[in-house]
């Protein structure tokens, strides 16, 4: 395959393959970072984590449609204005969520399956009606498209870069949320046990309900993300579902180190593989591979040594 | 045989609106007085279907819910003109078109369940609708049993006939040949990168786009081929693997969400489709709404309709359109193609005199409608149109500018010989 071309083509093409796998390394953890914290850390299976993602591509449409109107100067930079909005709306409707819903299902986590699967309908149909059936087109400031020209041969994306950076952003505030601050630890505790939590005086309502709210942000945060790299229509939600879901489980529910290492491995497989074989096919190992090493290790990748 | 024998038809408003009307694609009515005899109910309509004296019951059976609403949106809107437009201007054999809209939901049992449900509860003289080859595959077998006239208007992979459908789509040859021939020629391209979505569609398509490369086109070669899961987002890997092996062409046929995906990305990676020769047969102006024209400025596509044509019927048909259905919407080959159906359909029982499905099936082949959109059409034996095949190139502004256009009607062939 690689017989007629020249070392430095070859280098090139192995540094843009390089960055290619990082770039898909941030999406999915970008992804899956929301649904880590509220399936890991709530044990709450949210199977409308997709549609709080469109809710952010939508509030970037709104925005920057917005902001073409009333102040076309400040365009160039609207999209950290939407993305502060994104994580407000799509967080403001997962807490209203969790108190109309899910706090209801804490005892049963296989109904929240069910219960927030029919939310997800509801939010595509709701996204249908107010915006249309039709995919709508986020127009971006003109320095977010493009490349970058490492080198006469090297092109590295723009927005590939602005998702790492931002993966990277909200991984050390994640971080420092949980495992730092005070709230995180309350958040730990009451994910550790939730009875004793509440003896010590923890409210663990509010506590499940901002940790909620924040899963739901983030997820809002990534949908706003992507409207660099994808599609924003009422069901694109249902293409990020599966992957996501894939990236959290195999790296151990309750681990956010794992969803990392997780999403490292399965990035770099995938996009090796791409590399080597055709799309599908690429996919398919991916997903054996996956499939192979949960059967060996169902908990997943890193576990929680918690005693039950 | 005048307007005289019916007194109530004298009214100048009448009159104005038939006048009014003289845009729109009315030819069928001008040699005849189209008001002036009803015929009777019971002699056009021998098998039972839901036609009355002054009514006829049509179906429309499309998704306006799930993933695939995005799409049939279009066709939707489309058959609604049309209907009203021929209401507008008499209705068929004297008959206003009363429709029933029944929603597939994505779901092609659903599809199927619908369909039954037209043609047996409903009578329907006829049923414009499906998108997806998949549902069109899950309601043709209803339609064969109860015997329905289907008009089914989205471009598709062929291998398929049935006396029970009017295909106003193209079929595979006429969307690929044409267009490569045309890219081989002018732009001199010897190596082709074959992409698609991972469904029968684009895997037949570029089935027919590799033997013609191969066999047809001197010294050409396919230098790739690959297909993506259907909601695929991530393009990076294969836009890599384009940059090493340089093709003259991207012959790209990436259908829903993926297009989005993969048009932006490219455009990230520094591919300018200014320089780089890229085709496409899936992305219509409906899908440039989605990808934003700038990211796709430059790429060809081959369709039979694009909204830019410049010829009168054209011109009467998008303000109509965009009068009805709000000023920014577009309007791709698709929802040209469901504009066809009723007009075909009404056309075709005009010439068969009867709205007997076996009648209007045998008069089917060789009903000509002047007034479409894309210019002529003419109804094949097989139950195809002949229609032209045209290349555009996206601009920025989400349009297609017109490049290339066949100088004949393109025959369809459903079962290309030497292609399979």
């Amino acid at each position: 395959m690689f017989g007629d071309y020249s070392i430095s083509d070859l280098g090139a093409i192995l540094a843009m393959q390089g960055f290619a796998g990082l770039i898909l390394f941030s999406v999915y953890v970008l992804m899956a970072l929301g649904l880590a914290i509220i399936f890991g850390q709530m044990g709450v299976i949210n199977m409308a984590h997709g549609e709080f993602m469109i809710l952010g591509a939508y509030v970037t449409w709104m925005t920057s449609n917005a902001v073409q109107h009333v102040a076309p100067s400040l365009f160039p930079g609207y999209f950290f204005i939407a993305m502060i909005l994104a994580f407000i709306a799509a967080g403001a409707l997962g807490m209203l969520v969790e108190w109309a819903l899910i706090r209801h299902l804490y005892k049963r986590p296989l109904d929240t399956l069910l219960a927030t699967w029919g939310l997800s309908l509801i939010l595509q149909q709701a996204y249908r009606s107010i915006f249309g059936a039709r995919e709508v087109g986020v127009e971006l400031p003109e320095w977010m498209m493009g490349s970058w020209q490492a080198t006469d041969a090297i092109q590295i994306p723009i927005n590939g870069m602005f998702v790492m950076a931002l993966t990277i952003l909200i991984t050390i505030v994640v971080f420092y949320i949980l495992f730092w601050s005070s709230w995180g630890k309350q958040v730990r505790a009451v994910v550790q046990n939730r009875v004793m939590a509440g003896a010590v005086g923890i409210n663990t309502e509010k506590v499940d309900r901002y940790t909620f709210g924040l899963g739901c942000g983030i997820a809002g945060i990534a949908g706003s993300a992507f409207t660099m790299i994808g599609s924003t229509g009422p069901t694109a939600g249902q293409l990020y579902i599966v992957d996501t879901f894939l990236v959290v489980v195999f790296g151990g529910a309750a681990s956010l180190f794992g969803t990392i290492a997780s999403a490292f491995s399965i990035s770099q497989t995938q996009s090796t593989l791409e590399f080597f074989l055709s799309g599908s096919m690429a996919k398919v190992i991916t997903l054996l591979t996956i499939v192979g090493i949960l059967m060996v290790r169902p908990q997943g990748l890193f576990a929680l040594k918690v005693r039950k | 045989m005048s307007d005289e024998t019916k007194p109530g038809l004298k009214s100048p408003l009448r009159r104005k609106l038939l006048m009014g009307m003289a845009a729109l694609p009315a030819v069928s009515m001008l040699g005849r007085p189209a008001f002036a005899d009803v015929p009777a109910t019971s002699a056009v309509n021998t098998t039972g279907l839901a036609v009355t004296d002054s009514e006829v019951t049509v179906g429309i059976l499309h998704s306006v819910t799930g993933t695939m609403a995005i799409s049939e949106t279009g066709s939707v809107e489309a058959e609604k003109l049309a209907i009203e437009q021929i209401n507008a201007a008499g209705g068929v054999l004297g008959r206003k078109i009363k429709f029933i809209q029944e929603d597939g939901a994505s779901d092609w049992p659903t599809f199927a369940e619908k369909a039954k449900k037209l043609l047996v509860n409903d009578k329907c003289a006829a049923v414009m609708g499906c998108w997806t080859s998949a549902s069109r595959k899950a309601v043709l077998p209803v339609f064969e049993q109860y015997n329905g006239m289907l008009y089914y208007p989205t471009f598709y992979e062929g291998l398929e006939q049935s006396k029970n459908v009017i295909y106003t789509g193209q079929e595979a040859t006429q969307q690929i040949i044409a267009g490569l021939d045309w890219v081989n020629k002018t732009k001199g391209a010897k190596s082709f990168y074959l992409l698609g979505s991972d469904y029968i569609w684009p895997r037949t398509s570029n089935k027919i786009a590799r033997k013609h490369i191969e066999n047809h086109l001197q010294g050409c070669k396919v230098v790739g081929e690959e297909y993506f899961p259907l909601g695929s987002t991530q393009f990076n890997s294969v836009i890599n693997k384009i940059k090493l092996t340089k093709p003259d062409v991207i012959y790209a046929i990436i259908v829903g969400g993926s297009n989005v995906a993969f048009y932006k990305q490219l455009k990230a990676a520094g591919i300018d489709l200014s320089k780089q020769t890229l085709l496409t047969i899936s992305v219509t102006e409906d899908e440039i709404d989605g990808i934003g024209g700038e990211n796709i400025a430059g790429a060809y596509a081959c369709m039979k309709y694009f909204q830019s044509l410049d010829n009168p019927n054209n011109k009467a048909f998008v303000p109509a359109f965009k009068k009805m259905w709000g000023e920014k919407t577009v309007i791709g080959d698709v929802t040209q193609a469901a504009y066809l159906g009723p007009w075909l359909w009404k056309l075709t029982v005009e010439k068969a005199g009867s709205f007997d499905i076996d009648k209007i099936a045998a008069a089917s082949p060789g009903v000509e409608f002047k007034g479409a959109p894309e210019g002529y059409v003419r109804i094949h034996e097989n139950h195809h149109l002949w229609s032209k095949t045209r290349v555009g190139r996206a601009k920025a502004d989400g349009q297609y500018e017109l490049i290339y256009e066949t100088a004949d009607l393109v025959e369809p062939d459903p079962f290309p010989k030497g292609y399979q």
